[in-house]
């Protein structure tokens, strides 16, 4: 197997006395879909804040394409390659779809820092954010404003953004919470387009689309990995299914 | 901090009414006394200070209570290299007076940009304050009485001892400001503000240093403000600590809120438009033993807490909205 392009290294997350994540380890390599999946409160999202820098981790670490990246800023993590969507949808509301992604964009360009220069007009960042754009199918939709499109149009966006920035290594946190079931069925199979390229790593609560779409499963209950497999291997653990698999599994 | 910028998109119709504005301005001095084109040069240069805050508060959507500090600078800059008996030239006083502004605004701007909200609102208004204080208490630095300048620069090619050439130099600065931020909301830079202020955690998560480009936009908008402060020193001949004091901030706010934030038009309108009510409040007459001159504050109020309820986007958002419905009527 490859090297793993993001590593997580026994990584922990303690707020007081509470341990959001305990000793998390955690490889993504390219062309895997690796899902995280939970119940509600297990440190899934905690643990996409520690990966991304929105956290720093309170022990442990984290390396990025061979860097040592903990305790780095989102912005330095960011430009090292990760791109992360958020659970809770993160756009720029009042710009169109199109300056959104152009603006995610314009952060990789060499022309972001100027300031007497028209900014639509730079080849690089609008050629970057056109393909976003195209890949999360949202080429249709680059006049509207962010804020009136669809829930599930909102969710393409996070995902058109992070991936105009060009990122190696993807961290999603549940990209098709909230969807109808047509918008999640495109999602999955934008999904399944990107996996090629990138090192995923999928937190999600629709059952069906993590076992259509991972590779690797890890399980988390309070803050810890309490099984990780194949999605076969997954299926098969008795005592998956009893923590987590059960009742709650389907909301 | 809203996040919908008022008409960063200036509709045809409101940019042919600031053309003609902008004429009427330069028409103005041979239409009236001197006495009412230096209140305009002085409206024009507020314009520009106002201009400068809504670069932070309209785009960048930072709330600076203490953006007079930078105002008072360059003021001071002026006058403290204006010597007694003869003027000094315009040409390397002004960047050296705005370079002061600007080296403030970094220094200062190097600890505000990093808190937010509340607390960046508290921390401008404190440096500003300090500020005030040095210069209000020490003899040094001219005290509470302030410091002339006798002289207005020397800028060789023209004599801005002449009223009138003030007059347009000061005018022919506000229309570069002003093509200039209207340039910069546009660029790159002017559009990982308007970022910062829609939504900075999200900025942060697709790379922007976010730190850089506030200080960026508070020594940028500091340099302006000198700019500003510059042209008042020049103008009134005379510096004083209320230059930087809380007021001088305080109305600026006004002035970009009263105009409509965002665009940089706004706020000219704003400065043009809170000076004449100023004017215009103190000149009331006694009315049966109450001097409802002397109580301008209170008019000023009630009139900004009127503005701000029904007119949202300001003066110029009332404009375009007429404009809106005579383009509809003409349909």
């Amino acid at each position: 197997m490859t090297e793993a392009l993001l590593s997580a290294e026994h990584v922990s997350k303690r707020f007081g006395g509470l341990a959001a994540v305990s000793e998390v380890s955690l490889d993504l390599h390219q062309g895997q879909i690796h899902a995280v999946i939970g119940p509600n409160g297990a440190g899934k999202s905690t643990l996409t804040n520690l990966l991304s820098g929105d956290l720093a981790p309170t022990s442990g670490a984290v390396r990025l394409a061979g860097l040592n990246v903990t305790g780095w800023s989102p912005e330095k993590i960011s430009r090292a390659g990760l791109g992360r969507s958020y659970q809770k949808t993160n756009i720029f509301l009042p710009f169109t779809v199109w300056e959104n992604v152009r603006l995610a964009a314009q952060s990789r360009s060499q022309h972001a820092g100027r300031w007497l220069h028209l900014a639509t007009g730079f080849a690089d960042t609008n050629e970057r954010a056109e393909r976003a754009l195209e890949l999360a199918g949202l080429t249709q939709r680059r006049h509207a404003v962010a804020a009136t499109i669809s829930h599930g149009e909102q969710r393409q966006l996070e995902i058109a953004m992070t991936l105009a920035t060009g990122p190696r290594v993807l961290l999603l946190d549940e990209p098709l919470a909230g969807m109808g079931t047509m918008e999640a069925e495109r999602m999955v199979q934008l999904l399944l387009r990107l996996k090629a390229e990138h090192a995923m790593m999928l937190v999600e609560h629709d059952m069906d689309a993590v076992f259509a779409l991972a590779d690797q499963l890890t399980v988390m209950v309070n803050g810890e990995v309490i099984a990780r497999g194949t999605p076969a291997e997954i299926r098969a653990d008795i005592g998956v299914r009893a923590a987590y698999l059960g009742e709650e599994a389907h909301p | 901090m809203t996040t919908q910028a008022n008409l960063e998109t200036l509709p045809r119709g409101l940019n042919i009414a600031l053309a003609v504005g902008f004429i009427a301005l330069a028409a103005f001095p041979f239409a009236s006394s001197e006495f009412y084109a230096q209140m305009v040069a002085r409206m024009m240069i507020l314009g520009i200070f106002a201009m400068s805050l809504d670069l932070l508060l309209g785009v960048t959507g930072l709330v600076s209570l203490g953006h007079a500090a930078f105002f008072g600078i360059a003021g001071y800059a002026l006058a403290f290299l204006t010597p007694q008996g003869e003027p000094v030239s315009l040409w390397w006083t002004l960047p050296v007076a705005v370079g002061a502004s600007a080296a403030g605004a970094f220094v200062i701007g190097f600890f505000v940009v990093r808190t937010r909200g509340i607390y960046f609102i508290m921390v401008t208004m404190a440096f500003a304050q300090m500020l005030y204080y040095l210069f209000f208490d020490n003899k040094v630095l001219g005290g509470s009485d302030g410091i002339y300048v006798n002289f207005k620069p020397d800028a060789h090619l023209f004599d801005l001892e002449d009223k009138r050439v003030f007059y347009y130099f000061t005018l022919g600065t506000l229309l570069l400001v002003y093509l200039f931020l209207r340039r910069l909301l546009w660029s790159p830079f002017g559009r990982s503000l308007a970022g910062v202020r829609v939504n900075e955690h999200r900025m942060r998560a697709v790379g922007y240093g976010t730190f850089g480009y506030k200080l960026a936009a508070f020594t940028l908008a500091g340099a302006l403000a000198g700019l500003a402060g510059y042209l008042w020193a020049a103008q009134t001949g005379f510096v004083n600590p209320e230059l930087m004091g809380f007021q001088m901030s305080a109305h600026a706010i006004m002035m970009v809120i009263l105009g409509g934030m965002g665009n940089f038009a706004g706020a000219i309108v704003g400065a043009f438009a809170f000076e004449w009510l100023l004017h215009w409040f103190k000149d009331l007459p006694e009315i049966g033993g109450f001097n409802a001159g002397k109580h301008w504050q209170l008019w000023m109020g009630i009139f900004i807490v009127l503005a701000v309820t029904f007119a949202r986007r300001g003066l110029l958002g009332v404009l375009a909205s007429l404009g809106a419905r005579k383009e509809r009527s003409h349909d």
